[in-house]
């Protein structure tokens, strides 16, 4: 379960195209699609590469887990069942220090809605979901 | 030829429109607006609502029913809140058509045309629709096409209940943005954008209270709109500041309000519009943007390049340049992303990063910059075709305490959000 109070998230659903990174991410480790023809990491998971359209060059590659607060925002009155009981609550984007261009979304455990430090440096952790698959979040560095 | 997305103007290099100046829009009608349908009077429903503006548009236009040949509309109603088991009706009723969406043929049936030849019932929302229109009457799928766009809200809390937020689980593409509580919907990446925007130009979320005080002000000298019709009271920029807070810093007026409404517009060929009863509005151009960003959350560099790409588009299919445009009625469905249509067509020479500087001058209508001079959605209630009606009126010279006192020779007008929207240049001049 989420350490942030109140928190229900819903649970990620794999697909045959999703199944290897929610795999990955039991296993507490961030992986990430990239084509070998173009070098290039993308998130998250297409069915063909966003630059060049293969779908036969895409494998996945193991990412190191670090990046950054780019900006945030404070969720006040979601619609999402889930994140009614744990408002206000941090919605942040992070960017990948491997590859700026790719980003993720976090609460930010840990840090007190609206105290977010933009520009921060982050490091991947994993929570729990009511089904049990584990979601990707991310922690400022203290 | 108008064929799926195969009519869409989307791609820079495609050269002036080959219908450039042939085709008008030369009829609107504006139905009756409520905040939500009271699920009881039918002349108030969507299906009710669509017969009221299509009627309307087409007596407007001074033609006759047997004078369509086209009906074009889009489901994208905007219907959010679910309500199933649906207490069902009389016919014609008695399904989803007519209560969450009027197809092409519930209105034909409805309201009985006999000559229509082309039926569209699946257009995108009104921004493309409206290029649609005027590309299927240059391709000549029709001479004169009935386009109308309701929008539809009924009871309960906007998007409370509708069933994707309440599942526990996550499937598909929502499986990477919904478990950190993002929403489904233009609210949470635009203002992600906005908090770009506002890092990257120091700029901060009152440097919109100017745009949404303006938009009230316009829209309470419409007098079809919500707040003119229902709640007739200029907000104030304490008002605005302390608004009710949604997803902070965005609050509940940088969002427009879901209305219950529908509005209609008749499309014909240069030649036919001659002698109808209103002088003609031309269509000089229309673009389209469908874009997609790299990664999770789009980026503001990716919804500047796309909104410099409709540009030129726009600029290049039309002719026309950015100190052509004298009506500007961008889409401020939520006014956290407005700016990046100003900026991007820079109107008035704005440039990046100059949008809230140009908000906190002199944008009302009686003066030199009337921006979004229709009050747009965030004035009027969210019909997203004030932002065509407004640029029709003007052109006309009809558009009453609204009416601009610079030139109004051309204008511009689209929707929804930078990286996904439609754009109709329209012109007092075929040529």
């Amino acid at each position: 379960m989420s350490t942030i109070p109140g928190l229900v998230r819903p649970a990620p659903a794999a697909n045959d195209l999703t199944k290897p990174f929610w795999d990955a991410c039991n296993e507490r480790r961030l992986v990430l699609q990239i084509c070998t023809d173009c070098e290039m990491l993308q998130y998250p998971p297409a069915p063909r590469c966003n630059k060049c359209g293969s779908a036969d060059k895409l494998d996945w590659r193991e990412v190191q887990g670090k990046g950054h607060i780019d900006v945030y925002l404070v969720i006040r009155d979601s619609r999402i069942k889930g994140f009614q009981g744990a408002q206000p609550i941090n919605f942040a984007v992070i960017t990948l220090d491997e590859d700026p261009g790719i980003n993720f979304l976090s609460n930010l455990p840990g840090t007190p809605p609206g105290e977010v430090p933009v520009g921060a440096p982050v490091e991947l952790i994993f929570e729990e979901t009511s089904t049990g698959q584990m979601v990707h979040e991310w922690q400022v560095i203290t | 030829m108008a064929s799926d997305t195969g009519w869409m103007r989307d791609r820079e290099g495609m050269g002036i429109w080959e219908h450039r100046g042939k085709v008008a829009i030369v009829g609107w009608g504006q139905s009756h607006m409520d905040r939500r349908w009271d699920g009881v009077t039918m002349d108030r429903s969507c299906g009710g609502l669509a017969k009221e503006a299509c009627l309307k548009a087409i007596a407007d236009a001074g033609l006759s029913l047997d004078d369509i040949d086209g009906l074009i509309t889009s489901a994208e109603t905007r219907a959010e809140q679910t309500w199933a088991p649906r207490p069902y009706f009389d016919p014609p009723y008695d399904t989803e058509d007519g209560l969450i969406k009027a197809s092409a043929e519930w209105v034909q049936h409805e309201v009985g045309f006999k000559n229509v030849k082309y039926f569209k019932s699946d257009s995108p929302y009104i921004g493309p629709m409206m290029g649609q229109a005027a590309q299927a009457v240059g391709d000549g799928l029709c001479e004169t096409a009935l386009v109308w766009y309701p929008m539809v809200n009924l009871d309960g809390r906007y998007g409370h209940n509708n069933p994707q937020n309440s599942n526990q689980e996550a499937p598909g593409n929502s499986a990477f943005t919904l478990p950190w509580g993002y929403q489904a919907g233009a609210m949470f990446n635009n203002l992600v954008i906005f908090q770009q925007y506002c890092k990257k130009y120091g700029k901060s979320h009152d440097g919109l209270a100017p745009l949404c005080l303006n938009l009230r002000r316009n829209g309470l000298m419409t007098p079809w709109g919500y707040y003119a019709m229902h709640e007739p009271h200029q907000i104030t920029t304490e008002e605005y500041l302390n608004g009710r807070l949604i997803e902070e810093p965005l609050v509940v007026f940088d969002c427009d309000r879901p209305v219950n409404t529908c509005a209609a517009f008749v499309f014909t060929t240069a030649e036919r519009a001659k002698d109808l009863r209103q002088k003609p509005v031309y269509v000089l151009n229309h673009a389209q943007n469908n874009g997609s960003g790299r990664s999770t959350m789009a980026t503001l560099e990716e919804h500047q390049q796309a909104v410099a790409s409709l540009a030129r588009k726009m600029w290049e299919g039309s002719g026309l340049g950015p100190n052509d445009v004298d009506i500007f009625n961008p889409y401020d469905g939520y006014l956290t992303f407005t700016q990046q249509f100003l900026e991007g067509f820079q109107w008035h020479g704005v440039k990046l990063g100059e949008a809230h500087d140009f908000y906190a001058d002199d944008i009302r209508v009686e003066g030199p910059h009337p921006f979004l001079s229709s009050g747009g959605n965030n004035g009027t209630g969210r019909t997203r075709s004030a932002l065509f009606s407004d640029s029709l009126q003007q052109l006309r010279g009809t558009a009453g305490a609204r009416q601009v006192t610079v030139r109004a020779e051309t204008a511009l007008a689209g929707c929804n959000t930078p990286d996904s929207c439609g754009f109709i240049m329209l012109s007092k001049d075929p040529s």
